[in-house]
C-alpha cells in the first residue's frame, strides 16, 4: 500500500489521506481486497474480502489493482538494502499459504546488535530508517525465525523476546499455518500457542501426521522454540571481509572514502592471510536501493593502492540516486595469500607486476578484450589456438611441424582463382579487387575435417603457400575436391598471410 | 660470416656501429600494403631472447583487414597476450598502461590509418614512458602516411621475393624484406635487404641494399645477425 502511494506521488496524482483506498487482486469470484489504507480500515474494509461487498459497505471506496510482482521485487531489493544493519538478510514471502502474513524481512542480527548499542536502539534505528523511506514497519527480535515472525505480527510494538513464555498468549495464526489448519485448531479449542504447547507431543504428532511440514503445528512450534533449526538463507553468500564507512550526510561521490576503505579491508585480509580476487563496492542509497560495482584481480592482492586504482575509472558508473549514506567495500572471493617479500634490489616480482597490469587493463577495457593465446592440439588452423585468461600457465606447447602463417584472417575470404589443373595450385588469383600472379607455390597440405566435431558435409581443405612476383606470401586453400559429392565446384579461400 | 644473397649486393658493406641494434624506445614501422605480416616478423625477431610476455594490442580495423597474430606461425617461446580494442584512442591508452609494467618484453600495437589519437603528443608520451620503464614499444602503422611523429626510430618495410628453397625449387624459401630506416634519432638511416632465417637459427641477416662505393672495403662481413 505504501509503495503504491509513493508511486502515485511520483506520478503527481496523490490522493488525499481521507479518501478510502484499497488495492485488489483477482480472485476466484471477482476481485479481492489485497491491501487497504487507514481510512478504509477504519470504515470496515478488511483484506481478503470481495471488492463488491466492500463497495456496499463503504461506497466512496477507491479500488486499484495491486502489483504483487513489483512488491516482491521491491522487497528483495529492500532485503539487500537491509544489509546495512547486518550481513545475513533475506526476504520471506508467505503470501500464498499463510492467513495474515504479508511480506517481511528476516535479519540474522547475531553479533550485530552491539554495533547499534543494544537491541532496543537497533530496533528504533531500523524503524526510523524505514520510515524515512516512507514505509511503516513492525519489528521484533527473537531467538528464532518463527518467534520473531510471530512477535512482529502479533506481539507488542518493537517486541524483544527474552523468554519463550512471551509467546504463549499469541494466537495460533502466529505459527505460520494456513487457513485450514488454523480453523481446525480453533475448532479443537486451541486458540493460543500456549494451549497448543501444553498438549502432549505424541497426540499432536499423531493428529497431524499427514500434514506437510509447513502446515504441521508441531513442526512449526519446534521451529519457533528453536528445537528444529531454520537458518536464514540469503540469496547470495555474505562476504567474510567487509569494511564500512558510515556518513553523517548523504553524498554523491564515494571517491574520497575509497582509499581508507581499501586500507581497512586490506588490514583485515592481512590478519587472515588472504588476498582478494574480487571486490564489490556497495553504496546504500537514501531511497532504499543499493548500487554496486565489482572489480576483479588476476592474482589475489591486498595492496590498498592497487585495489583503489582498479575502481578509479568505474566509480562514475555507480548510480548514486539521490545520495547515499553508507559505503561498504566487500571481498566476495578471496584466496590464501602469504606474506610477500620484495627482492634485495627493492623491485617486485615479475608475475605480480603482470597481474597488476592485467587487472588495470581488464578493469578499464572489460574482461573480454584481453586474452592470452595458447596452442590447442588441432590441425584445423582456426582451432589451433585458444583465447584464455591471462596469467594461467599454459600447457605444453604443441606446434605443428609444417609451416603456418604469421597472421590469420578471422574469417577466410573467398578469392577468384585461375588454375592450370583443378587439383593443382592456382596460377592467378584475385583478392580484394587486386590480382596476384603466382610465381612459386608450396603444397598442397591436406587438412581433413575433424569428423568428431565437424558437421557431416564439411569438405577437406588443401592448403597452398603461394608467392607472387612482388614477394607477397599468402596461405590459400581449396575447399573440397572436384566430384567429392559434397557440393559443387570447389571454392578457394585466402586464410593467412606469411611474413 | 659471409652471406651473398643477391648478385647486386656483393659489394655491400656492413658496419657494426651503424647497424641498428634492438634498443629500448618507441619505434614505428610502416609496412607497405601486403607487408603487414612482415612487420610482425621484423618486430618479433628484434626483441631478443627471453621468457617475458609480449603484449599485442590491435585496433578493430587492423584486425579485420589483416587478421590477428597466429600463434602456430609465430613460433614464440614466450607468452603472447593479445588485446583487441575498437578505438585507436583506447589502443594508445592501453599501450601507455602496458608500458608501465617493467615485466613485459615489449608492447606491440597495430593501428590502421592516421587517426587523430595517434598525435605527436601521444607518441611523445609513449616514447618517454618506454624509455623510463625500459620496455621497447613498437607501433605498426598499417596503411598510414608518415607524418609528424615523436618515434625515435621509423622504419618502412616491404616484401621481396624469397630466397631459393634448397629442398624444392618451385617453393618459396626464406622470406626477404626491404627494410628502410628513414628517420632515427641516434642511428644512421639506411636501407637493407633483410633475410629471415627461419627454423632453429631464427635470425635476420641485414645487407645494405644500395651498393655504396664510397665506403671502402673495410670490413669483410656482410651479414648482421640479430639472434634471439
Amino acid at each position: 500500500m505504501e509503495r503504491w502511494r509513493k508511486i502515485q506521488e511520483q506520478w503527481g496524482n496523490a490522493q488525499p489521506d481521507d479518501q478510502p483506498q484499497a488495492l485488489a487482486v483477482g480472485g476466484a469470484h471477482g476481485p479481492v481486497v489485497h491491501a487497504v489504507n487507514r481510512v478504509a480500515h477504519l470504515s470496515g474494509v478488511t483484506t481478503g474480502a470481495r471488492v463488491v461487498d466492500m463497495r456496499a459497505l463503504c461506497p466512496q471506496l477507491r479500488v486499484d489493482y495491486a502489483d504483487c510482482e513489483g512488491d516482491r521485487a521491491a522487497l528483495e531489493r529492500l532485503a539487500l538494502w537491509a544489509r546495512r544493519w547486518c550481513p545475513w538478510t533475506a526476504a520471506d514471502d508467505w503470501t500464498a499459504e499463510v492467513v495474515s502474513g504479508g511480506h517481511g524481512l528476516v535479519l540474522d542480527t547475531t553479533g550485530s546488535d552491539h554495533l547499534w548499542r543494544g537491541e532496543t536502539k537497533m530496533l528504533t534505528q531500523m524503524e526510523a530508517d524505514l520510515s524515512m523511506l516512507g514505509f511503516s514497519s513492525r519489528l521484533a527480535v527473537a531467538p528464532s525465525w518463527g518467534a520473531a515472525w510471530a512477535l512482529a505480527r502479533f506481539g507488542p510494538v518493537r517486541a524483544i523476546c527474552h523468554d519463550l513464555a512471551d509467546l504463549a498468549p499469541l494466537p495460533v495464526v502466529a505459527l505460520r499455518l494456513d487457513a485450514e489448519t488454523v480453523l481446525l485448531l480453533n475448532r479443537l479449542g486451541l486458540r493460543s500457542i500456549g494451549s497448543l504447547a501444553d498438549l502432549p507431543r505424541l497426540s499432536l504428532a499423531r493428529r497431524f501426521s499427514r500434514a506437510g511440514p509447513a502446515q504441521n503445528p508441531l513442526i512449526r512450534l519446534d521451529q519457533m522454540t528453536g528445537h528444529l533449526p531454520e537458518p536464514v538463507s540469503p540469496p547470495d553468500m555474505p562476504p567474510v571481509f567487509r569494511a564500512d564507512a558510515k556518513l553523517a550526510e548523504p553524498i554523491l561521490d564515494p571517491t574520497h572514502h575509497l582509499p581508507s576503505l581499501c586500507a581497512e579491508l586490506c588490514g583485515r585480509m592481512a590478519q587472515a592471510h588472504q588476498g582478494a580476487r574480487r571486490l564489490r563496492l556497495t553504496v546504500y542509497r537514501t531511497d532504499g536501493e543499493i548500487s554496486r560495482i565489482e572489480v576483479a584481480c588476476a592474482l589475489p592482492s591486498r595492496e590498498p593502492a592497487h585495489l583503489a586504482f582498479l575502481f578509479r575509472d568505474r566509480l562514475e558508473r555507480i548510480n548514486p540516486g539521490f545520495g547515499f549514506d553508507l559505503i561498504s567495500l566487500e571481498a566476495p572471493a578471496t584466496e590464501p595469500l602469504g606474506l610477500q617479500q620484495v627482492d634485495l634490489a627493492g623491485g617486485s616480482e615479475a608475475g605480480l607486476e603482470i597481474s597488476h597490469l592485467v587487472d588495470r587493463l581488464t578493469a578499464r577495457f572489460g574482461r573480454t578484450t584481453l586474452a592470452q593465446l595458447r596452442p590447442v592440439a588441432s590441425h584445423i588452423p582456426e582451432r589451433a589456438e585458444a583465447r584464455g585468461a591471462p596469467m594461467i600457465d599454459a600447457p605444453g606447447q604443441t606446434y605443428p611441424v609444417s609451416e603456418r602463417p604469421q597472421r590469420l584472417l578471422d574469417h577466410p575470404e573467398e578469392v577468384r582463382v585461375l588454375y592450370a589443373m583443378p587439383e593443382g595450385p592456382p596460377a592467378q588469383f584475385q583478392w580484394r579487387r587486386r590480382g596476384y600472379r603466382v610465381t612459386r607455390y608450396q603444397g598442397p597440405e591436406r587438412i581433413a575435417p575433424e569428423w568428431w566435431q565437424d558437421k557431416s558435409g564439411t569438405r577437406l581443405r588443401d592448403y597452398f603457400k603461394v608467392e607472387d612476383e612482388e614477394g607477397h606470401r599468402f596461405w590459400l586453400y581449396r575447399e573440397g575436391l572436384q566430384g567429392d559429392g559434397r557440393g559443387g565446384a570447389p571454392r578457394w579461400f585466402l586464410h593467412g598471410i606469411f611474413a | 660470416m659471409l652471406r651473398m644473397d643477391a648478385p647486386s649486393i656483393v659489394q655491400a658493406r656492413r658496419s657494426a656501429s651503424r647497424a641498428p641494434q634492438a634498443d629500448i624506445t618507441l619505434s614505428e614501422v610502416f609496412p607497405e600494403p601486403g607487408a603487414e605480416a612482415a612487420a610482425i616478423g621484423f618486430a618479433l625477431t628484434r626483441l631478443g631472447s627471453g621468457a617475458a610476455p609480449v603484449l599485442w594490442i590491435q585496433d578493430r580495423l587492423a584486425q579485420r583487414e589483416t587478421g590477428h597474430p597466429f600463434l602456430a606461425g609465430l613460433g614464440l617461446q614466450r607468452p603472447l597476450m593479445v588485446m583487441q580494442l575498437s578505438r585507436p584512442a583506447d589502443v594508445m591508452t592501453a599501450v601507455e598502461e602496458g608500458l608501465r609494467c617493467r615485466a613485459l618484453a615489449a608492447v606491440i600495437a597495430e593501428i590502421r590509418g592516421n587517426p587523430t589519437a595517434v598525435s605527436f603528443t601521444a607518441m611523445k608520451r609513449l616514447a618517454l614512458r618506454a624509455e623510463a620503464s625500459g620496455v621497447p614499444c613498437w607501433l605498426i602503422r598499417q596503411a598510414a602516411t608518415a607524418d609528424l611523429s615523436a618515434a625515435r626510430d621509423r622504419w618502412r618495410i616491404a616484401t621481396l621475393p624469397s630466397t631459393c628453397n634448397p629442398d624444392d625449387p618451385r617453393a618459396p624459401g626464406d622470406p626477404r624484406w626491404r627494410v628502410e630506416l628513414f628517420r632515427s634519432r641516434d642511428k644512421r638511416p639506411g636501407e637493407w635487404v633483410a633475410r629471415h632465417e627461419r627454423g632453429a637459427a631464427n635470425r635476420i641477416h641485414l645487407v645494405t641494399a644500395v651498393p655504396d662505393g664510397a665506403l671502402a672495403e673495410d670490413t669483410g662481413a656482410v651479414g648482421q645477425r640479430a639472434a634471439r
